[in-house]
């Protein structure tokens, strides 16, 4: 399991940019941090979710 | 004194940066001022437009001149002992990491996907700093649904988001502004229980 937003979720072994886009990310509205790392939008695509991992997604609306 | 002179001390001696001088970064802005934060340094492209003022920080006699040059002039009114650095310049990938020097940062544009780009490259580029940004405070009531989180490491957000602007929803000033409160009451809160 992924702790993923405070949610457990089976994305062992998924990779992060298919989890996104399967999730409806916009991927230019979002920033994403694993285990306190943020994690460049250039490795999106090399980004192995692991179990245990802790993820978090920011997801941006606009207003301000 | 007004907190104590090691409250006043701690709140003189910091700088926040303020990105993007709309509805929350003007009410930002202002809120730090009061507070006595030694320095801030406002940073937006944009002129004052008349549409802004049903909630941002200005009046009548600032439409048409830059928000850096307003909203200095506005805090310098009631502050006048705080130091005010400005950039009327939009804040890219390109330019945050020479632009901003200041250990605070409040996000407070307005597209989402500035948002996004300024949060990733402080976190990414500047890890010795902390950012205080802001996600959906679009409309009116539901003022508790509006909530400060520390989501990622040195990343705090206020706002309840997912109340985006939209064709039937605009920014009205009293829940941008609680908005505005929550990023600054964040940001003094950090300044004054940080140890140095």
């Amino acid at each position: 399991m992924v702790r993923i937003n405070g949610e457990d979720i089976a994305a062992d072994g998924m990779n992060l940019k298919e989890y996104l886009e399967q999730n409806g990310y916009n991927m230019q509205r979002i920033a994403v941090e694993i285990n306190e790392q943020i994690v460049s939008k250039a490795v999106y695509a090399d980004t192995v979710l692991e179990a245990e991992d802790k993820v978090e997604v920011v997801s941006f609306v606009g207003g301000g | 004194m007004r907190h104590g002179a090691d409250v006043q001390e701690k709140l003189d001696k910091a700088s926040v940066a303020v990105c993007g001088l709309g509805g929350l970064g003007s009410n930002v802005a202002v809120a730090l001022a009061r507070c006595g934060v030694g320095m801030l340094h406002l940073i937006d492209f944009d002129e004052v437009d008349i549409t802004n003022l049903n909630r941002q920080q200005y009046d009548m006699k600032y439409v048409g001149m830059p928000k850096t040059e307003a909203l200095k002039e506005e805090i310098q009114r009631f502050a006048p002992y705080i130091e005010i650095k400005t950039d009327f310049v939009k804040i890219t990938q390109d330019n945050a990491i020479k632009l901003l020097k200041e250990k605070y940062i409040c996000e407070a544009f307005d597209k989402p996907e500035q948002k996004a780009m300024l949060t990733n490259v402080v976190l990414e580029k500047m890890p010795d700093r902390i950012l205080v940004g802001a996600s959906g405070m679009a409309g009116f009531g539901d003022s508790n649904s509006i909530q400060t989180q520390k989501r990622m490491k040195n990343y705090y957000i206020c706002g309840d988001g997912v109340s985006e602007i939209s064709n039937t929803s605009g920014l009205m000033a009293p829940r941008v502004m609680i908005c505005a409160a929550h990023q600054a009451n964040k940001i003094i809160e950090l300044i004054i229980n940080t140890q140095e």
